[in-house]
């Protein structure tokens, strides 16, 4: 947890350190999901600096429907040999079976996801017990910091993942910002209650406050579909982007997918953005959230 | 040079932040670079941790590769973490085939040399010129150096894992120096400072 200088004589593996400082590594980029080894190499090839590799992207899952578990392994291993670039993938909240069997599996990072179906309604996994570290969602500032109490080295806003959607995105990244600003403003006296309201440990809030951001690296997920989306999570104060459906529903994936990596690590460049929104075929579709019906909504899932 | 140096950090992506603050701490004007305009602007530059395969895609799509080997040429100092180690390689080895690195240093840098990120880890190292503890070498996905030329000074190395031999994990050659590790995580600004003095010629 601290950032003051340590030294270990043994070389010491999955400390908060090390956990966290993976997610470091990732900044200003676009992980991408993917559901076979050729989506993932056209991911590689169009610079994403990780993937997430899943059976069914978030729109499928929709679609589909019933209950979205953990990949098959072997998939998730033809992923891992397939690129050279980082490779997470999904366990359902608090499955932590599901996440050990990723940790074993080798993949650099595992997210504990609203997007599978959850397999506890009241507990997370506890994310302190593993080496590999975990990304977790949140759509306010209190949930983010329950995450990092349960030990994720990483968090992104939520959005609403299958939509194509950035509203919700918007909304939850908004949401944070605004709860950490507000932080910033209160004295001592208040930072207590403060840690009340937010159901979060107060250790974690003060941190907040002091650092005026959240102790851990914060991307947005769920609904960025164009260069512009991304860019745009961007400005609003992500540190990077995970793009799910918006990339292997279009029409185009792999000029999409090199047109959002530009628009993100050029995001305040409104020339650069609009250079990688040309021509590049028909987007997802896409739904509107606000006729998507509370059981639908996955935003909703994790506590 | 004797005034305050202006050391830019690249920031096509990656811990750009990090370099910032250390930077500053050790006494630089720090500022991040992702134009050629920007470079050109710089007395120096640091080339930060993330994905090497992002970093050097970008720099070629919005030309900062060939105004980079040509300030590193001239003898722009640079210094490299982790995939900034990868990008001062002349040679780099498991990196994608089409993956073209900036150069300068004759080593042979090995690409996620120690492992997954299972295999990422901390431990204390001695770095050859600082005064002090040893620092805290934070290691992730992290490349080694597997061969140097006759030019290049090796600053620190760390036992190999499984044999009697060391892995070379920072070296220097002329003003460009490199880390596989990454100080910018640790709070720890030695090596920035190391890097401070390599440029101000103190």
């Amino acid at each position: 947890m601290s950032t003051t200088p340590t030294t270990a004589d043994q070389p010491q593996i999955g400390t908060a350190r090390v956990k966290r400082g993976m997610a470091e590594q990732l900044k200003g980029g676009v992980i991408m999901d993917v559901v076979n080894a050729e989506q993932a190499k056209i991911a590689e090839d169009a610079g994403a600096v990780a993937v997430m590799a899943l059976e069914r992207v978030p729109a499928d899952i929709r679609k589909d429907g019933g209950v979205a578990r953990m990949s098959d392994p072997n998939m998730i291993e033809e992923i891992i040999s397939a690129v050279s670039i980082p490779v997470m993938a999904k366990s359902r909240i608090g499955h932590f079976v599901e996440a050990q069997v990723l940790q074993s599996l080798g993949v650099d990072y595992i997210d504990e996801s609203e997007v599978l179906t959850p397999a506890d309604e009241i507990n997370h996994s506890d994310k302190w017990a593993f080496t590999t570290p975990f990304v977790c969602g949140a759509t306010n500032l209190g949930e983010a910091l329950r995450r990092i109490a349960e030990g994720a080295a990483m968090i992104r806003s939520k959005g609403e993942a299958g939509t194509g959607n950035v509203v919700e995105a918007v909304r939850h990244l908004r949401q944070i910002k605004n709860e950490i600003a507000k932080l910033r403003g209160f004295d001592n006296n208040e930072l207590y209650a403060a840690a009340k309201e937010l159901r979060a440990p107060y250790e974690l809030v003060r941190e907040v406050a002091e650092l005026g951001k959240l102790p851990v690296v914060l991307f947005s997920a769920g609904g960025v579909a164009t260069p512009a989306d991304a860019a745009l999570m961007r400005q609003l104060g992500a540190e990077g982007v995970f793009v799910g459906s918006g990339i292997f529903k279009s029409g185009d994936p792999a000029k999409r997918a090199a047109a959002i990596v530009k628009a993100t690590t050029f995001y305040d460049d409104p020339k650069i953005i609009a250079d990688a929104s040309r021509n590049l075929g028909e987007a997802m579709v896409g739904i509107n959230c606000d006729t998507l019906p509370e059981s639908e909504r996955y935003a909703n899932r994790g506590w | 040079m004797s005034s305050t140096p202006v050391i830019g950090v690249l920031a096509l992506q990656g811990d750009v932040r990090e370099h910032l603050v250390a930077l500053a701490a050790a006494d630089a004007i720090a500022r991040p670079v992702r134009r050629p305009e920007e470079l050109a602007e710089v007395d120096a530059l640091v080339m930060p941790g993330g994905e090497s395969t992002t970093i050097s895609k970008l720099a070629v799509l919005f030309g900062l590769m060939d105004p980079l080997r040509e300030r590193v040429a001239a003898g722009m100092p640079v210094y490299g973490t982790c995939a900034g180690m990868i990008m001062l390689a002349d040679k780099i080895l498991d990196g994608r085939d089409d993956q073209e690195t900036v150069g300068g240093i004759d080593m042979t840098v090995r690409r996620n040399a120690f492992g997954r990120q299972n295999e990422s880890f901390e431990t204390a190292i001695p770095f050859r010129g600082l005064a002090g503890e040893p620092v805290n070498g934070v290691f992730i996905r992290a490349p080694w150096v597997e061969a140097v030329g006759a030019g290049v000074e090796v600053l620190a190395e760390v036992p190999a894992a499984d044999g009697p031999e060391s892995r070379i994990v920072a070296v220097r050659q002329g003003n460009l120096l490199a880390t596989s590790f990454h100080p910018e995580l640790t709070g720890d600004h030695r090596v920035h400072e190391y890097f401070v003095r390599m440029v101000t010629g103190s």
